[in-house]
């Protein structure tokens, strides 16, 4: 059904031994002078760890930095609310790791679906991103000696997470915002909030641009560059209920997608097994409780179906604590798709708790004894008051109720070992791109990932790409940027011009219901060729009756509203493409068809040892017809050979 | 989010039926305004069935669902997180900087806290330094560029010396941190009679202060940091301490005499 495109993705990756690979890479970049480098612009779109760690990085190099977003401040970006922490190979609690441990588990994590050398990179930039993190000032969790503490996360034997209360992203993110603010003070940066980027222009095959909303006048801008760096983040928000902030969206990947780029793996969508359970349909976001409480908390469910005493009144022996018993070894730790598919099984056997079923107990009565409640605070007090301000329940007192809920997404543009996508001249970062984290990424590994991108590979990259092709100006001026302005102009015109009745939101509601009931946490052929239909017909409803209120020339949220809900309708079409086409389980995608006799994911190494990326196949005015190519990156594994994932 | 602040009141019963519960009619006085320079005023509204367990912006967003089925602008107000953590929310609540509960933001506020019937007047952070851009929506970039002269350690990339080779003691990194949680959202300003900016700008001057990174530039920082809060029109601080029970961080006065110490040691060594 899908066109089977020949092309081998040329991924790039540099010859030598694993763990010589990045050194090779660098010690054979093409660097532009120092004194060359002000006479490059280069465009970062988005501002949280990745874009804001690469405009700093490049500004500090010498280049002519513009750095966009759509909230009010760099300072607001969705990183800002990572919780738990950010993992890095520095042995300092001296447990044995190392940066081949992290690169493993990180790869095994991922369920053996993404690139070797990639991951390996990660493993061995991971220090450094400590190091400089430190000397930002950002306040990480000490020991009373002094030195650094660390906590353990899931899906690892070893504490290697570094954390700054329960605020690690805040802490992380405020220390890429103060280095990008300096180069702003040193005239290296230029900052353009509330812009939504709205097209990539490219030029000759080249991305050379973007068109963007100025969100406050509402007036349309275009920005000229020798390249473009996108790190817009990820399209979990597709789900309409999710862990996301509000604003965060997949427009800014889509238009590139349209304009060439390859989107890859859509389908691998990572559902956080700690989550606050859905309690009304007025609902507008879901709320994560940090990866990080599984420290300290124990998963169960009562023992007896449909038991509906309060958690205080069912006694330990009818109590099951269900991670325990199935992963003894790695218990409460395991990776976070066994998690949640653990938590679905219980829940949908009957076993849930609330009202609704659909919750299980997170439970910290043992460490509390065990600790104190004041220790308890100290690690994880601004959880358990966000908790207690949502739900009006008291964790310290009973258990917490959570369930999964969609929070990461593995997918994104494709880009080759030096980020850059399909596109040449448009690099990809942090969780807007697909590479390091196969089919689900391991908790405390996103914030590593953006960072690593952000500070120590894209500055490099892009150095290359500059020097080795010295693109020549383009202005915006040229009759690209008035053709990209003039559709994204004719665009937002078609979105006001419907005039219908039903509004924006209603819409993006209907459409996560969608993907969450065929293409949340387990997947089947039936289901995703139900979903495609019922994508198909949202959509063409949404452009006959869909309601954007006020004008285009105004602040009007509205509108932004309405182009996000307008791409994730379709976006959310490929994102079941994908999912019904890979018909395996790995990771966080689960295919019913696929499993083993325990219900754990089921890989099929021989048929589906790649990366899915996709190619837009449509008019150039944006209707896909038909459907897109699809292009395979094959995988494979030099060093660690695919076995089964186990965590018992 | 400070730990240990906030204790939320009227917890239920641990396992209750925490979904159903009763529901709120109530009457929103809110300020409307098309533009910076176009004048404003409060417009009322009615809602009806809002749930006790919605947030306050949820409570905004069955509004303008209904605005839109009527036919009218919806209401602006900024947003993002909805966590308490991006700092990008915020609105005078009854005269309230996010509203009547303590260290909490405006998006982590709950309905339960409202009774029927009740009237709720919401407004934008009013300061000089502050424009409203449209309806509750305000331009906070005065931050960004205080932050902009010195609010950074100035450290290049590839330079950093190993994460443990300099031992912070942990009290100090404790402070630190507690200063470093400032989301940065406004409400000091908006609830300080002169509109000062003093608890934002002595948190990040104590964040840095507190850390032996920050040691190098700390005379040059709060120099510049406390120049560019007055060019800005911020006004001065008088001590009256509102900007402390509005903060949604719970980020203490004392961080402001710190702010006068910096300040005063920078002179006394320039001098
Ligand atoms: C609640 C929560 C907790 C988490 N906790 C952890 C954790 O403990 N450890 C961990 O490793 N990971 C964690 N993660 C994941 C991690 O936070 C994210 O994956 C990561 O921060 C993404 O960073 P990013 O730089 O790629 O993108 P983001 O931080 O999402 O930034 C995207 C940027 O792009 C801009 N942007 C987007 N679209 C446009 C557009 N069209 N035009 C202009 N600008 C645009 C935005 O303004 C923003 O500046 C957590 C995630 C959530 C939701
Ligand atoms: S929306 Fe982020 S703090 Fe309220």
């Amino acid at each position: 059904m899908t066109a089977d495109a020949s092309t081998i993705l040329k991924s790039r990756v540099p010859d030598g031994p694993l763990e010589q690979k990045w050194d090779n890479c660098k010690n054979h970049m093409k660097l532009v002078s120092p004194t060359n480098k002000r006479n490059f612009d280069i465009i970062v779109v988005g501002t949280g760890l990745a874009g804001a760690a690469a405009a700093a990085s490049l500004g500090e190099m010498g280049f002519n930095v513009k750095s966009f977003c759509f909230q009010d401040s760099p300072r607001r970006a969705h990183s800002i609310a990572a919780q738990g922490g950010i993992n890095a190979a520095k042995n300092y609690q001296n447990d044995g790791d190392s940066v081949y441990r992290l690169f493993y588990d990180t790869l095994k994590g991922g369920d053996y679906r993404s690139r070797e050398a990639n991951v390996y990179r990660l493993a061995q930039v991971s220090a450094n991103i400590i190091d400089q993190c430190v000397a930002q000032g950002v306040p990480f969790a000490r020991e009373y000696g002094g030195l650094l503490d660390n906590r353990t996360f899931g899906g690892a034997l070893v504490s290697r997470t570094f954390y700054a209360r329960g605020q690690t992203g805040q802490q992380l993110l405020l220390g890429a915002y103060s280095s990008l603010m300096r180069q702003v003070d040193n005239g290296r940066v230029k900052v353009f909030p509330r812009r939504e980027m709205l097209d990539l222009v490219v030029v000759d095959g080249v991305a050379r641009g973007i068109v963007c909303r100025n969100l406050v006048t509402g007036k349309y801008e275009t920005y000229s560059a020798h390249c473009v760096l996108l790190a817009t983040g990820g399209y979990g928000n597709a789900y309409y209920l999710a862990t996301y902030a509000k604003g965060s969206n997949v427009t800014a990947a889509w238009r590139c997608y349209k304009r060439g780029a390859f989107f890859a793996n859509p389908c691998y969508t990572q559902i956080h097994p700690t989550c606050i359970p859905v309690t009304g349909d007025y609902q507008s976001k879901l709320t994560l409780m940090s990866e990080s409480l599984r420290n300290d908390g124990r998963v169960w469910v009562p023992l007896k179906q449909g038991d509906r005493r309060a958690p205080e009144q069912i006694p330990e022996a009818e109590r099951d604590y269900y991670l325990e018993r199935r992963y003894p070894t790695y218990a409460n730790m395991v990776a976070r798709d066994v998690a949640s598919r653990a938590a679905k099984e219980r829940c949908d056997s009957g076993f849930g708790v609330g009202d609704s079923g659909k919750a299980v107990y997170l439970d910290f009565s043992k460490a509390i004894a065990r600790d104190g409640a004041e220790t308890i605070r100290k690690k994880y007090g601004n959880l358990f008051d966000m908790y207690a301000k949502i739900t009006a329940e008291d964790p310290y007192k009973s258990p917490m109720r959570i369930y999964p809920a969609i929070h990461y997404t593995m997918g994104g543009l494709w880009v080759d070992y030096e980020l850059q996508s399909t596109i040449p001249g448009l690099f990809v970062l942090g969780e807007a791109n697909f590479s390091d984290h196969g089919a689900n990424r391991l908790g405390a590994s996103a914030l590593m990932q953006g960072l690593a991108d952000g500070y120590f590979v894209a500055p490099y990259t892009v150095n290359n790409y500059l020097g080795a092709k010295k693109p020549p100006i383009v202005g915006t001026d040229h009759p690209e940027f008035l053709k990209a302005l003039e559709e994204t102009k004719a665009r937002v015109g078609k979105l006001l011009a419907v005039k219908g009745t039903r509004s924006v939101d209603s819409y993006h509601r209907e459409l996560g219901g969608i993907l969450w009931d065929y293409c949340g946490m387990a997947r089947n052929e039936a289901g995703l060729n139900a979903a495609i239909g019922k994508i198909q017909a949202l959509r063409t409803d949404f452009w006959k009756n869909v309601r954007v209120m006020g004008t285009p020339e105004n602040f009007n949220q509205s509108l932004e509203q309405a182009g996000r809900v307008a791409d994730f309708l379709e976006f959310g079409e490929l994102l079941a493409l994908d999912a019904l086409t890979r018909k395996e389980s790995c990771g966080g995608h689960f295919r019913e068809e696929s499993q083993t006799k325990d219900n754990d994911t089921l890989r099929d190494d021989a048929n589906y040892s790649h990366v899915s990326a996709w190619q837009f196949t449509g008019t150039p005015d944006g209707v896909q017809l038909n459907t897109p190519a699809l292009h395979k990156e094959p995988l494979s594994f030099e060093v660690e050979k695919p076995t089964q994932r186990s965590y018992a | 989010m400070s730990a240990a602040t906030s204790s939320p009141t009227a917890l239920k019963t641990p396992g209750s039926d925490s979904h159903s519960g009763p529901t709120l009619s109530l009457t929103l006085k809110i300020w409307r305004q098309k533009d910076t320079n176009s004048p404003g005023e409060l417009k009322t509204y009615e809602v009806k069935g809002i749930s006790t367990h919605m947030s306050f912006l949820e409570m905004l967003d069955v509004l303008n669902e209904q605005l839109v089925q009527k036919n009218e602008e919806p209401v602006a107000f900024d947003h993002d997180c909805r966590e308490g953590i991006c700092g990008m929310c915020g609105v005078m609540i009854n005269g309230q900087a996010h509203g009547p509960d303590l260290t909490t933001t405006t998006c982590q506020l709950h309905m339960r806290k409202f009774r029927d019937h009740d009237t709720i007047v919401i407004e934008p952070w009013r300061a000089k330094a502050f424009p409203v851009i449209k309806d509750l929506v305000v331009d906070r970039s005065a931050f960004d560029r205080i932050i902009t002269t010195g609010g950074y350690v100035s450290i290049n990339v590839g330079s950093a010396p190993d994460g443990n080779a300099v031992p912070v003691p942990k009290e100090n990194a404790d402070q630190a941190f507690d200063a470093a949680t400032c989301i940065g959202c406004g409400a000091c300003v908006a609830s300080c009679k002169n509109a000062s900016a003093s608890l934002f700008v002595s948190a990040k001057v104590s964040q840095l202060a507190l850390l032996p990174q920050g040691e190098p530039e700390r005379v040059r920082r709060v120099q510049r940091m406390v120049a560019q809060m007055d060019k800005e029109g911020f006004g001065g601080c008088t001590n009256t301490n509102e900007c402390e029970a509005a903060c949604p961080v719970g980020i203490k006065v004392e961080n402001i005499a710190r702010l006068n110490r910096e300040f005063l040691r920078a002179k006394m060594i320039t001098r």
